[in-house]
């Protein structure tokens, strides 16, 4: 409660309250009443996610209470004998977004650098529109093309590749493998899902470094690639990290576009051409036919996968502000 | 704001004063960033093309009217269930989280501002955001489903759950865009705050607003994961949401590109064309709508 009142005596953001000058104290009513519904608005947030928390937990107790520690640090998942460990799934969503970052980040950070510092003006809003459009293709049909186009259309390619360095130390623990639906492909599928992301965050971010410090590299007589090293790239290096960690956040919790493309076993393996599979990607696949323990067990995956992105979510969000922070007050 | 000179003319200086090694490096850099763009072109224009050549064919009159085909793996019917749940559950979802989203984000900007309440609620919005949409889906499975059944309603609720946080944020920005002497002006007019906020800023961020809102459907319309769990699987075209299984676009094209028949999996081509129609026609109407503002507030 404590915490509600806390801002009364903090002047109002937008302009002074200056109605509380012309009206005595019974005019206020209205004010107080529409603050109130507001207020109630804003709440239901933090109701909202206070229940997501409760209820599913609630839900998939019984799994958690048979399980209990085993339910993250078993990998054998066995509904029809109740056996219900989740690291091989645990597993293939760390993998499976690990690979769609090092496949998405160069790729975003190329952009948004293409989009703020070295494109021709013209250029900079056609760039930024192809980003959106990007992002705006619904999931599943991301999933769609993945399973009936690239996935087939993977496969050979994967085959020679394993073929040719799946001897060799090192190369070979990677790429190896040869199934068209594999972690490789989840990751493909979700590192073009996240780059319109990464771009579009840290283009803000490197949008924000002041005109001085360019212009100061330049003058120095810096080629742009020295200035965007010396300039841009120190300055926004915490929001970066921060945009890279939000786009890591959706990609472990997509759903759809995975179950279509990672090839649904459960293995846990290095080999990136092998057939995987992911919490989301087990939730969605085996929900329809689940009940009982097993029912709880899925819901289970969503209190864990509930709990993952929000850690990662909220160190990230934790960055990025810090780095507001230091770069209003510089 | 780094384009003080003409490409041809830094060209010049550059070979003038730089060794060949930083030359080198700095072209390399240049290849890099436009390389990126490249090759994240492949993927959307491939995606689209293949939607577009695939799915055009199975547009049609009946396509857009009749009820699914009892056999999946034969060609016939169409996608009319699945465009009006697609609409009707995006439209009850909007009829949710547009009045809550906006109403918060006046509490946020108007009067919480920088205190501790607001900023709490300003930061689990941003954390609400990253909610994956399938712990939406399991969220309002465990919430209504459970005792309610499957329904179009529990659809709506997980949608109207992941476009909250993104209404009340996208406002928020445009409500900051109002000028305070707007808000001045209103007072001085007698106007109390809660009148001001309903005559005067909400219709001078109206534009804006509508943007963000819009974005917000298109995301949400093209969700599937939440409405797995919630919606069932209705092959009859269904317009009460609170009453039977109800089916979307999304949920048909997830269903069908999984089974091996070709007429199946032409029916997804067809309702993910359907379904980036619908998502495109809103994220550009959105754009239009919030250049247009901006054009207005540089006038």
């Amino acid at each position: 409660m404590t915490l509600l009142l806390s801002n009364d005596g903090v002047a109002p953001h937008g302009g002074g309250d200056a109605s509380s000058l012309l009206e005595p104290t019974s005019g206020r009513r209205g004010d107080s009443a529409f603050k109130a519904v507001a207020l109630i608005a804003g709440l239901a947030v933090l109701a909202i996610l206070g229940l997501i928390a409760y209820s599913t937990t609630k839900e998939a107790w019984p799994a958690f209470k048979q399980e209990g520690l085993g339910f993250i640090t078993s990998s054998t998942w066995i509904p029809a004998e109740n056996k219900f460990g989740a690291l091989a799934f645990i597993y293939g969503t760390v993998l499976s977004s690990l690979v769609a970052l090092v496949l998405a980040v160069p790729v975003s950070l190329g952009i948004a650098l293409y989009a703020n510092e070295a494109a021709p003006r013209r250029l900079r809003k056609p760039v930024v529109y192809v980003m959106d459009l990007l992002a705006a293709i619904p999931s599943v049909v991301y999933g769609l093309w993945g399973i009936i186009v690239l996935a087939p259309a993977i496969q050979p390619v994967y085959k020679s590749i394993s073929g040719a360095v799946g001897d060799i130390p090192v190369l070979g623990w990677f790429f190896n493998g040869e199934s068209g639906r594999s972690y490789m492909t989840a990751g493909i599928i979700l590192a073009i899902m996240i780059t319109p992301i990464i771009t579009s965050l840290s283009r803000e971010v490197i949008a924000t470094v002041p005109s001085a410090q360019r212009e100061a590299a330049y003058g120095m007589g810096a080629t742009r690639w020295e200035m965007i090293r010396a300039a841009v790239l120190p300055w926004s290096r915490g929001g970066i990290v921060g945009s890279v960690m939000l786009g890591l956040g959706r990609a472990m919790g997509e759903t759809i576009a995975v179950a279509l493309v990672i090839g649904s076993q459960a293995k846990i393996t290095t080999h990136l051409f092998d057939a995987g599979d992911s919490m989301a990607a087990v939730i969605v696949n085996q929900f329809g036919e689940a009940s009982g323990t097993h029912r709880a067990a899925l819901i289970g995956l969503g209190v864990v996968l509930f709990g993952v992105t929000i850690i990662v979510n909220v160190s990230a969000r934790g960055i990025v502000s810090r780095f507001d922070r230091r770069s209003q007050g510089a | 704001m780094t384009d003080l000179l003409s490409p041809d003319v830094e060209r010049l200086l550059l070979d003038a004063t730089t060794s060949r090694s930083r030359r080198v490096k700095n072209r390399l850099a240049s290849i890099w960033m436009v390389g990126a763009l490249l090759v994240a072109l492949v993927p959307l224009a491939l995606v689209i093309g293949y939607v577009l050549f695939k799915g055009i064919g199975q547009l049609s009159l009946a396509w857009f009217t009749e009820d699914l085909p009892t056999i999946t793996r034969k060609a016939g019917g169409g996608m009319g269930p699945a465009i009006a749940g697609t609409l009707l559950i995006t439209f009850v979802a909007a009829l949710m989280a547009i009045p809550l989203g906006i109403l918060g984000a006046i509490y946020l900007h108007e009067y919480g501002g920088k205190g501790r309440t607001a900023r709490l609620i300003r930061f689990m919005a941003d954390v609400m955001t990253g909610v994956p949409s399938i712990v939406m889906g399991l969220f309002v499975y465990t919430v209504w489903t459970l005792t309610f059944g499957l329904n179009g309603f529990g659809g709506s609720l997980a949608l109207g759950c992941l476009m909250l946080p993104i209404i009340i944020r996208t406002t928020e920005e445009m409500l900051r865009l109002v000028p305070d002497e707007l808000r001045q002006a209103s007072y001085a007019l007698g106007n109390r705050k809660w009148r001001t906020i309903l005559t005067v800023v909400l219709p001078a961020a109206f534009g804006g607003i509508t943007s963000g809102v819009m974005i917000a459907i298109a995301r949400a319309a093209g969700e599937t994961a939440p409405l797995v769990f919630t919606i069932g699987a209705a092959r009859n075209l269904n317009l009460n949401i609170f009453d039977g299984p109800m089916t979307a676009l999304s949920v048909q094209i997830f269903g069908n590109a999984q089974t091996p028949f070709e007429a199946a999996q032409a029916r997804a081509w067809g309702a993910a064309l359907t379904l980036v129609g619908i998502v495109f026609a809103m994220t550009i109407l959105a754009r239009v709508v919030s250049s247009r503002v901006a054009r207005r507030h540089s006038a």
